[in-house]
């Protein structure tokens, strides 16, 4: 009943995708024949223990480890056949990376770091760093460089900064594990939101489960695989 | 130079301390080229402003000493002068002398015998020139410190009275005493030890030290060759200079220390841009995951190097003129030269460039995984 979007549409598809690390006697299996879809505008939260491979499939989903097989496509971009240099220009135009404690550049002030991803190359149509840092809330602050901004401060302005070449995919990890419970929530509404507004396939790896109602959808990783998450 | 004009304000600090050790080098830089010019300036300017290309002495003389030890025909002149692309050639005489003028002043002097109306004769610009023997052209650096036209120098060995006649404009030297210009037969006559009033012995009048050489506009002469045909062993003008006492050993010394000075300031450059390229490691993996590529990563840190050396330089090589300036008026053997200084500073700018380059590209080793995972 419901029309499904064609596939070139898509934010993130990945099918039968496996990692394996190490060689010899001590294989890990990272991922081990995953398959995913995420749509624009869905923000999926991935959870799991530690060492199930959540920090693999972002790896992989973001062009960052090439899988040892399977199919991994973004938009119309193929990343396991990229070359490594093809794979950089994907990251820079269609990708966009929250790391843990925001990672901002030191020295940047909050607009100059939304202002780095187009020093990068040409993008076609960018946000106005400006008006981005108002909607995520930091227009205040402006001017004030990482070690001036609170953990939820930072947090704020790496989301910004990672949605300024209007990715189709945003790829967030651990976003709350430096945040306090209200800033938590703050920050997980923020995404639910820019993912919703500006229809980006978000995927958050969290350990933090009070944060998962903002999510559309909520998958466990274990062991590699991938399965409907069980409250 | 987004990034990198933006570290550079962020990490002022940091930069202003690599730039001052790059400075410093830059003033030392200055001070020892100037050391060398005024060296140069002070130990054989005699010889470096005579229009001469090459001079040829005694066959195998020893070249430490040449000037002063070889003995060589004058007749020999000749073949010389018949060679191939040589324009001028003609007898040259040296010898140490000390002396005393009428004035009561002591004079060291390098007494160049040159005959009188040749291509070698000194260029007078007060008084007259050489017209007689007995007499003798000094430079003009003498003038300055009281000897007149008209004055008698006395050389102490021989007792030779010898009539100051003119000057020749600026410094002249060898062997870090002034040069005096005489006539050829008066040279050789003090060289042979005559006194006035004695006989002078037939074979004086056919020695000089050596023959000097003036290659034809553009042409360059088969030295070995004629060196063979005549007799000779020939020094271009350049290496004579090592025949001026203490000239090698003076000009080696001061070659050694900048070639270490050299050394220092590339390994302390890349030794320093390699610790910044560490602490970035972080940086540079999430810039990395963001999708900058190598070579904007590259020039961008290339840039910020090539900034700070570039300022830095400047302000030392102007610190360093503006303290070479104040010491140019002393009795210091020194003199700024512009283009040792631009080569010293162009040399002090690649070198650092090759320093940081080889620090910054551990850039392209930075895995854009590890951006992933815990804040470190
Ligand atoms: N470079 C590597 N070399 C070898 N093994 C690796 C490498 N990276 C990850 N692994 C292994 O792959 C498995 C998945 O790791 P991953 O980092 O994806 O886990 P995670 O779910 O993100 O864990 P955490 O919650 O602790 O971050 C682990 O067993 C880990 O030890
Ligand atoms: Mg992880």
């Amino acid at each position: 009943m419901t029309a499904h979007p064609v596939t070139t549409t898509t934010g993130l598809v990945m099918v039968g995708v496996t990692l394996t690390h190490g060689d010899g006697d001590s294989v890990v299996t990272a991922l081990d024949d995953v398959s995913l879809t995420v749509e624009p505008g869905e923000l999926l939260a991935v959870v799991g223990p530690s060492g199930a491979g959540k920090s693999s499939l972002l790896a992989v989903a973001g062009g960052l480890t090439r899988p040892d097989s399977g199919q991994v496509r973004v938009g119309a971009a193929d990343l396991v056949a990229a070359s490594r240099r093809q794979l950089a220009a994907i990251r820079r135009t269609e990708i966009g990376f929250v790391f843990q404690s925001g990672n901002l550049v030191p020295a940047l002030t909050a607009v100059d770091q939304l202002r780095l991803p187009l020093q990068f190359g040409k993008v076609a149509d960018p946000r106005d760093p400006m008006e981005l840092l108002e909607e995520v809330g930091m227009a205040e602050r402006a001017k004030r460089r990482p070690h001036q901004l609170s953990g939820g401060e930072r947090q704020r302005v790496g989301i910004a900064r990672a949605l300024m070449t209007r990715p189709r995919l945003l790829l967030v990890d651990e976003p709350t594990a430096a945040l306090d419970r209200a800033r938590s929530q703050e920050v997980v509404a923020l995404l639910a939101r820019e993912a919703h507004q500006h229809g980006v396939a978000t995927v958050m790896v969290t350990h933090d489960h009070d944060v998962l109602h903002h999510c559309d959808r909520v998958l466990e990783m274990m062991d590699g695989q991938l399965l409907p998450h069980t409250a | 130079m987004f990034l990198a004009l933006r570290e550079l304000s962020f990490a002022r600090g940091r930069f202003a301390l690599m730039g001052s050790v790059v400075a410093l080098i830059g003033v030392l830089m200055v001070l020892l080229s100037g050391l060398s010019v005024g060296l140069v300036n002070d130990g054989v300017s005699g010889l470096q402003k005579l229009p001469v290309s090459s001079f040829a002495f005694e066959r195998d003389v020893d070249t430490s000493a040449a000037f002063t030890r070889s003995v060589v025909d004058v007749d020999t002149a000749q073949t010389w002068a018949a060679a191939d692309g040589v324009a001028e050639a003609g007898p040259f005489g040296l010898t140490l002398v000390n002396t005393r003028t009428d004035g009561g002043l002591d004079l060291d002097l390098a007494l160049f015998g040159v005959e009188r109306d040749s291509w070698l004769a000194p260029q007078v610009a007060t008084g007259t020139a050489l017209a007689d023997e007995g007499q003798i052209v000094l430079p003009g650096t003498l003038r300055d410190e009281g000897v007149a036209v008209g004055d008698v120098v006395t050389i102490d060995q021989v007792g030779t009275e010898l009539e100051v006649v003119g000057f020749i404009d600026g410094q002249h030297t060898f062997g870090h005493v002034d040069v005096g210009y005489v006539d050829l037969r008066t040279w050789q006559e003090v060289r042979a030890g005559v006194r006035p009033g004695e006989n002078v012995p037939e074979h004086a009048y056919q020695e000089v030290s050596a023959i000097a050489v003036l290659a034809a506009d553009g042409a360059s002469p088969d030295l070995a060759a004629v060196d063979a045909e005549a007799g000779t062993t020939s020094l271009t003008l350049t290496q004579s200079f090592g025949a001026s006492p203490g000239f090698t050993a003076e000009t080696s010394t001061l070659q050694l220390i900048q070639v270490f000075l050299y050394a220092i300031s590339a390994l302390v450059v890349g030794a320093f841009f390699t610790v910044v390229t560490i602490q970035r490691k972080h940086e540079i993996a999430v810039l990395r995951a963001m999708g900058a590529s190598t070579r904007y990563l590259l020039r961008d840190s290339l840039t910020q190097s090539a900034i700070l050396l570039v300022v830095s330089t400047a302000i030392g090589v102007g610190i360093g003129l503006l303290l070479g300036a104040s010491i140019s008026g002393t009795d210091m053997p020194f003199a700024l030269e512009a283009s040792p200084i631009v080569g010293a500073s162009a040399l002090l700018v690649v070198l650092g460039m090759v320093g940081a380059a080889s620090a910054v590209t551990r850039i392209t080793r930075v895995d854009p995984l590890t951006a992933l995972g815990g804040n470190r």
